[in-house]
C-alpha cells in the first residue's frame, strides 16, 4: 500500500483557502443523521467534540478522567504561539511555519505546518472570544512573550498556566453543546478497541471504567485525540493514566505508526530523587532565560557532592563548569531542548551529576540575582550598596519574574532555591512521533481520524515550545471540522450503524478475553513492576542518546519482558467493578508493544535529528564536533510502520518529504 | 518513617464502608503522599488483597482529580497544595494519617476514596461558558481591550481546578466557591456580560438542585483551595444573581 | 423576584437582611438601656416612650418579633439542609485548621441566644405585656428604672445573662462580617469591615453585661 498524503496542489499559501474551496459539504438536515465518535477530550478532542457538534452532527465522546477537563492538556504552562504580529516585530504566517520547520529539524510535512500557522491566529480570536483570560498589558491589549528557538514574540500566555485556560475555553464550549443534547459525554469510559466494517472505522468497544462494563458505540467516522505515548518510559511529564492504548489499538488495526523514535526531553524537570518516584514535574522552559546550568569542573568536587559533603555555594567559581556556555557561546543557556538535554546528560554519564543518583545538573540563579540587584541599585541611586542589600533587590525581580516556579520547586525537593542552586535533569516531555494522518488528518484507516499529540504531523523530530497548544487546537478548532466534512459527504445515505453485527461482535470479545486473561492470570508481579521495567530499558537505550547495539538489545529485552509480563503478570479484583490495576495491565500491555516499535524505528533512523540522536551519526571534526548530524539524502522521510503482528515484523512505508518553500540546513548553536 | 493508616474502605457505592488500618514502613519523607499510597498497594497487591482506589492523575496539581481528606482537612495539612503535590515531610515517623473520601451528599462514594463529581459537571454545563460558535469568524483578539486589572481577576478566578476541596471542606457542603469562580470569570469580562444574567441564574439553580449545602461563610474554601481562589468571588456570585433578579 | 428567595443564594441574603435588622436593633436596646447608668429620669422617659408610642408598639415591635422568628427559624431551616448535604460525617475533621470556632458553631450559640432571648421575655416583656395590654394596670412613667435593678438583684439571673452576652458576642464576631459578604458586599473592604465588625462584637455584648453588673452592684 502505497502512501497518499493528499496534499493539494498549488502554491504553499493557497492550499488550504482552494482545499476548503472544493472540498464536498453535508448540509445541515444531513448532519443530524450522522454520528462522530472522539476519543479523548484534551485541547484536540474537546475543541473537536465541541465544533463538530456545533455544525450538527451528533457527537459521542470519550474520557478516561471523570470529566474533560481533567485531560493533561491542562498541565502546559508556557503559551500558545500564534502569528498575529501585534508586536510589530516582523512576525508572519510565513515566518511561523518557517521557524516550525526547522525547529523541527526539517522532518515534518510543509503543507501541513503551513496550514498549522495560517490558522494560529484564528485560535487567538477564538479564546478570547470564549473568555480565556489571556495576559493583558496596561493598554489592555493582548501581551506576548518570547519563547526558545525563534526570533520574535509570539507566544500569548495566561500566567503560567495557558494550557489550562485554553483547555477550559474548549470544555465551556462542550458544555455548551453537552447542555444541548449534541455531544454526548462519556466519562471515566476507555476505548479499548476500534471496530472496522468494510474497511472503514464504524464504532469503538469501550470499558465503563466504574461498573467495568463493556459498551459498544457505533459512528460514521471515529477521531483519535489521545495524546502521545510518553509514559512508555514510565516515568515522566505525563500524566500517570496518559496511555498509548487508542493509538496502539488502531495501528493494530491498519493505521500506520509514524516516527514513533521522535521524543522531546525537556532538559528542566525536578530531578528523581529515589526510586519510589511515579512522575516527573517540568519547570518551564523559560527559566533558562536567567538560570546558569553547571556542574563542578573536577570530578573530586563531584563525588563530594552527591556524598552530601560539600555544598553547591562552597565551590568556587573557577571550579564550576558552565557547559552550555562553554559548548555553545552563541547561545549559551538557551539552546533549543534537546541540545540542552544531551549536554547535561553527556556530564552526568561522565560522572559530574551533583546529586545522590549522580543525575543532575545545576539551573543557578546567583549571578541574575546580582545582576537584577546591582541593576536595580542603579535605577533606586544607591551608591555602594551592600551585597545584602543587592541580593534583596535582585531577588525581589527573581520572585516576581518566577516565583511560581520556586515555589513549587521548594514543595518539591524542600530546599530555597533563590538560596542555593536548582537541580534540574531531563525528563521525557512529548511524542512528535505518532499515528500516520494525511493532509486531512485521517489514517490509513477509511473513516479514522487522529488529531492532536496523537498523530505525527506538525512537528517533524522535534517540536517548539508553545507549538503543543497551538496544533491541538488548530486540528480540532479549524483543520478537521473541514476536512471530516469532506469524507462524511459521502455517508449521509448510510442511516444508523447497528452493533448488533459480527464485527463488533469479534472486537468484543477480543476485549473480553483480554480482559479475562488478567483477571484470571494467577502472576507473581504487579503491573508496575513491568512498567518500571519497561522504563528503564526505554531510558537507558532509546533515550537521549541512542546506538545501534542498544537499540538492537533494547528489541530483545522488550520482546522478553513482554512475555514474561503475559505470564506473570497480577491483575487483583475483578473485571465488573472499577479496577485501576486492571486499566493500567491493559495499558502497559500495549506499551510493551510500541516500545519494541520505537526501538526498531530508531534503529532504522541511522541519522541524528531533533530529539532523535544516533551516536553512529554526530560530525566527527571541525568546529560542530560531536554534535548531532542530520542525513537528509538518506533520512528525509517520514517512517510509516504498519502492523503485521509482533512489533518486530512491522513493514516500513516512507513517505518522502519535499522541502519546496524552505532550504535544508544545518543547524547550528556554536 | 513508619506510619499507621486509617483508611475508608467502601467496595462500591452501594456497599457500607468502614476504616480499615494499615502499617507502611521506610517511607522516605521526599516521597509525595500519593507516592505514598503507591507503596502501600504495592503492598496489598503482594499480599493478594485489592489495593486502595483513589483518583489521580496528573500528579503535578492542575488536573484537580486527586481528592483526599487527610487528617481532617482536603488535600491534608499543607497549603497551596493539592494531594498529589503534599510532601511526606509533613509528617512524622510512627504517625498515624486518616484518610477518607471528600464527603457531601451530592458526591457520592463510588470506591474506596474515589468520589463522583458529576455535580460539577452538570453545573459547569448549566451556564459555565459563553455562547459563541467555534467557527474562527469571531471578532480579532484586540478588538475589545480589556483592564489589565479586569484580566488579571478573572484569570484568578479562573485557575479554579474544580476538585472539589471547598465542598468537602465546607461543614455545610456547599459549592458556592466552585460556582463563584466561574461565574466571577465571566462577569470580569465584556465577552461574558453579555448573558450574565442567565448564567448566574442557571448555574445558582442547577447547584441547588444538585443539593449542596449553604454558605455561611466560614472562608473554610478559601483556606483549604489548592489554588487559592479568594472568597470575594462568592460575594460577587451574591451580587450577580440579586442583579439578575432585579432585572 | 420569589425565585430568588427560593434559592440557596436567596436565603443567605434574607438572613442577613434580618440580621442587619437585629443588629440594628441592638445598637438602639443597648443604647437606650445605658442610659440607666447615667441617669433615671432620663431612662424612665425614653422607656416611657418606647412603651407607649404606637409606632414602636403596634409596628416596629411585630416586625421585630417577625424578624427575630424569621432569623431564627430561617437558622434551622438551613441548618437542616446543610446537614443533609454533608451527608455521612467525617471519622476525623480539622475545622479548626481552616475556620474559626465561631464560624462552625452559629446555631450553638444561636440557640443559647434563643434560650436567652425566652429568659429575657419571660423576665420583661411578658410582665410588660400584662402590664399594658391585659391586666391593663394604672400606668407610672417613673416605673421602669426600678423594675430594671429590681431584675439584677439576683446573681443567678446576671450570671445567666453574662453567659448569654458572650455567646452573643461570639455570634456577632463571626455574623457580622458574614451578613456584609451574603450581600455581596466585601472585596476591597474586607480589613475595615473585619475591624468594625470586631469591635461591634465586642461592644455591644460588653454594653449589656457592664448594665447588668452596675445594676447588680449598685442597686
Amino acid at each position: 500500500m502505497a502512501l497518499n498524503s493528499r496534499v493539494p496542489e498549488g502554491p504553499i499559501k493557497d492550499k488550504w483557502t482552494d482545499y476548503k474551496n472544493h472540498i464536498n459539504l453535508v448540509n445541515p438536515a444531513n448532519k443530524r443523521h450522522i454520528d462522530i465518535i472522539v476519543v479523548g477530550t484534551g485541547l484536540a478532542g474537546g475543541s473537536a467534540a465541541a465544533t463538530l457538534a456545533e455544525l450538527g452532527y451528533n457527537v459521542k465522546a470519550f474520557a478516561y478522567q471523570d470529566s474533560p477537563r481533567r485531560a493533561h492538556s491542562i498541565a502546559a504552562q508556557g503559551g500558545i504561539n500564534a502569528a498575529k504580529n501585534y508586536m510589530g516585530d516582523g512576525d508572519s504566517t510565513y515566518r511561523l511555519f518557517y521557524d516550525t520547520v526547522k525547529g523541527g529539524d526539517y522532518r515534518s510535512r510543509e503543507a501541513n505546518v503551513y496550514r498549522l500557522a495560517e490558522v494560529s491566529a484564528n485560535i487567538i480570536d477564538q479564546c478570547v472570544a470564549q473568555g480565556v483570560p489571556f495576559a493583558r498589558d496596561y493598554g489592555g491589549l493582548l501581551d506576548n512573550r518570547s519563547f526558545g528557538g525563534v526570533l520574535v514574540s509570539r507566544t500569548f500566555y495566561a500566567k503560567g498556566q495557558t494550557g489550562q485556560q485554553l483547555l477550559l475555553g474548549a470544555y465551556s464550549a462542550m458544555n455548551r453543546q453537552i447542555a444541548r443534547g449534541k455531544i454526548e459525554m462519556f466519562n471515566r469510559h476507555e476505548m479499548l478497541d476500534v471496530v472496522k466494517i468494510d474497511g472503514k472505522a464504524r464504532g469503538i468497544i469501550a470499558r465503563n471504567l466504574i461498573t467495568g462494563e463493556i459498551e459498544r458505540h457505533s459512528a460514521h467516522a471515529v477521531v483519535i485525540a489521545t495524546g502521545g505515548y510518553g509514559n512508555v518510559y514510565f516515568l515522566s511529564t505525563n500524566a500517570m493514566g496518559s496511555n498509548a492504548t487508542a493509538a496502539w489499538k488502531i495501528h493494530k488495526k491498519g493505521a500506520f505508526f509514524a516516527n514513533p523514535c521522535f521524543t522531546q526531553i525537556h532538559p528542566t524537570c525536578i530531578p528523581r530523587s529515589g526510586d519510589y518516584q511515579s512522575k516527573l514535574t517540568l519547570m518551564s522552559e523559560s527559566l533558562r532565560n536567567d538560570g546558569r546550568i553547571w556542574v563542578p569542573a573536577k570530578l573530586e568536587d563531584a563525588k563530594a557532592l552527591q556524598a552530601r559533603k560539600i555544598k553547591p555555594t562552597e565551590i568556587a567559581e573557577e571550579n564550576r563548569d558552565y557547559f552550555l556556555e562553554r559548548r555553545y557561546p552563541a547561545f549559551g543557556n538557551l539552546v533549543p531542548r534537546d541540545v540542552a538535554s544531551r549536554a547535561a546528560k553527556e556530564r552526568c554519564d561522565a560522572g559530574f551529576g551533583v546529586n545522590a543518583t549522580g543525575e543532575a545538573v545545576f539551573l543557578d540563579f546567583a549571578s541574575a540575582i546580582e545582576r537584577y540587584g546591582k541593576t536595580q541599585a542603579k535605577i533606586q541611586n544607591l551608591e555602594n550598596p551592600s551585597k545584602e542589600k543587592v541580593y534583596q533587590l535582585g531577588k525581589a525581580i527573581v520572585e516576581e519574574k518566577y516565583g511560581n516556579l520556586f515555589q513549587m520547586y521548594e514543595k518539591i525537593v524542600d530546599e530555597n532555591p533563590y538560596k542555593t542552586p536548582m537541580m534540574i535533569y531531563p525528563a521525557t516531555h512529548y511524542t512528535m512521533g505518532g499515528i500516520w494522518v494525511d493532509y486531512n488528518l485521517m489514517t490509513t484507516v477509511d473513516g479514522l481520524y487522529c488529531i492532536g499529540e496523537a498523530n505525527f504531523s506538525d512537528h517533524g523530530a522535534n517540536r517548539l515550545g508553545a507549538s503543543a497548544l497551538m496544533q491541538g487546537l488548530a486540528d480540532g478548532y479549524f483543520v478537521l471540522p473541514y476536512t471530516i466534512g469532506d469524507y462524511l459527504s459521502n455517508e449521509i445515505r448510510t442511516g444508523k450503524i447497528p452493533t448488533n453485527t459480527p464485527e463488533f461482535d469479534e472486537a468484543e470479545k477480543e476485549v473480553n478475553d483480554r480482559i479475562n486473561f488478567f483477571i484470571n492470570n494467577n502472576g507473581t508481579h504487579s503491573v508496575d513492576y513491568y512498567h518500571k521495567k519497561l522504563g528503564k530499558i526505554m531510558w537507558d537505550k532509546c533515550g537521549m542518546s541512542r546506538n545501534e547495539q542498544g537499540l538492537k538489545e533494547a528489541m530483545t529485552e522488550i520482546k522478553a519482558l513482554r512475555e514474561d509480563f503475559w505470564k506473570n503478570v497480577k491483575v487483583p479484583g475483578s473485571a465488573g467493578e472499577m479496577n485501576p490495576e486492571l486499566e493500567k495491565a491493559g495499558r502497559v500491555a500495549d506499551f510493551l508493544e510500541l516500545g519494541e516499535l520505537f526501538a526498531k524505528d530508531a534503529l532504522d533512523r541511522n541519522e541524528s535529528c531533533g530529539g532523535h540522536f544516533r551516536e553512529e551519526s554526530a560530525e566527527i571534526d571541525g568546529p560542530q564536533k560531536g554534535e548531532a548530524k542530520r542525513n537528509d539524502k538518506d533520512y528525509a522521510y517520514v517512517a510509516a510502520w504498519e502492523y503485521k503482528g509482533e512489533p518486530s515484523d512491522a513493514i516500513l512505508h516512507k513517505e518522502q518529504l519535499e522541502f519546496k518553500d524552505i532550504e535544508l540546513k544545518q543547524r547550528s548553536y556554536k | 518513617m513508619n506510619l499507621t493508616l486509617k483508611v475508608w474502605r467502601q467496595k462500591d457505592s452501594n456497599a457500607k464502608g468502614q476504616m480499615v488500618d494499615y502499617k507502611v514502613t521506610e517511607i522516605s519523607e521526599h516521597m509525595s503522599f500519593l507516592e505514598m499510597m503507591d507503596v502501600l498497594n504495592e503492598q496489598l497487591i503482594n499480599k493478594g488483597e485489592e489495593p486502595v482506589a483513589f483518583d489521580h492523575d496528573c500528579r503535578e496539581g492542575i488536573c484537580g482529580m486527586c481528592s483526599m481528606y487527610i487528617n481532617g482537612e482536603a488535600h491534608g495539612p499543607d497549603r497551596g497544595v493539592t494531594t498529589c503535590q503534599l510532601h511526606m515531610r509533613m509528617f512524622k515517623d510512627g504517625d498515624t494519617i486518616t484518610i477518607e473520601p471528600f464527603r457531601a451528599a451530592a458526591f457520592p462514594v463510588i470506591k474506596d476514596l474515589v468520589v463522583d463529581r458529576m455535580a460539577f459537571e452538570r453545573i459547569q454545563q448549566a451556564g459555565g461558558f459563553i455562547s459563541v460558535n467555534t467557527s474562527g469568524n469571531t471578532q480579532d483578539a484586540n478588538t475589545i481591550p480589556i483592564s489589565k486589572h479586569a484580566a488579571d481577576e478573572a484569570m484568578d478566578a479562573a485557575t479554579c481546578i474544580g476538585c472539589g476541596a471547598c465542598v468537602a471542606t465546607c461543614k455545610n457542603s456547599s459549592a458556592m466557591l466552585f460556582v463563584g469562580a466561574k461565574v466571577s470569570q465571566y462577569a470580569l469580562l465584556p465577552q461574558g456580560q453579555v448573558e450574565a444574567a442567565d448564567r448566574v441564574r442557571n448555574m445558582v439553580a442547577q447547584m441547588d438542585l444538585e443539593g449542596f449545602g449553604n454558605c455561611t461563610n466560614t472562608g473554610a474554601c478559601e483556606i483549604e483551595c489548592p489554588k487559592g481562589i479568594s472568597l470575594d468571588n462568592i460575594a460577587r456570585m451574591n451580587r450577580e444573581l440579586m442583579k439578575a433578579s432585579l432585572s | 423576584m420569589s425565585g430568588f428567595f427560593k434559592s440557596s443564594i436567596g436565603k443567605k441574603v434574607a438572613m442577613s437582611l434580618s440580621a442587619f435588622f437585629l443588629m440594628f436593633f441592638l445598637v438602639m436596646h443597648v443604647s437606650i438601656n445605658l442610659l440607666s447608668v447615667f441617669s433615671e429620669e432620663t431612662f424612665n422617659t425614653a422607656s416611657h416612650f418606647m412603651g407607649t408610642n404606637w409606632l414602636v408598639q403596634f409596628i416596629m415591635q411585630p416586625v421585630l418579633i417577625f424578624g427575630v422568628i424569621f432569623h431564627f427559624v430561617m437558622g434551622f431551616v438551613l441548618e437542616i439542609k446543610n446537614k443533609k448535604a454533608k451527608g455521612v460525617a467525617y471519622a476525623k475533621n480539622n475545622g479548626a485548621a481552616n475556620s474559626s470556632w465561631m464560624s462552625r458553631n452559629m446555631i450553638y450559640s444561636g440557640l443559647v441566644i434563643l434560650a436567652f432571648i425566652v429568659l429575657h421575655f419571660i423576665d420583661f416583656w411578658f410582665p410588660e405585656i400584662n402590664h399594658k395590654y391585659i391586666e391593663v394596670l394604672p400606668e407610672d412613667p417613673t416605673r421602669y428604672f426600678g423594675e430594671l435593678q429590681h431584675k439584677f438583684s439576683s446573681p443567678l439571673r446576671v450570671g445567666a445573662y453574662v453567659i448569654a452576652f458572650i455567646l452573643l458576642g461570639l455570634h456577632l464576631a463571626h455574623g457580622f462580617t458574614s451578613a456584609f459578604q451574603s450581600l455581596g458586599i466585601t472585596a476591597g473592604r474586607k480589613k475595615t469591615l473585619q475591624s468594625i465588625g470586631k469591635a461591634y462584637a465586642i461592644l455591644i455584648p460588653l454594653g449589656f453585661i457592664f448594665i447588668a453588673l452596675f445594676h447588680h452592684f449598685n442597686h
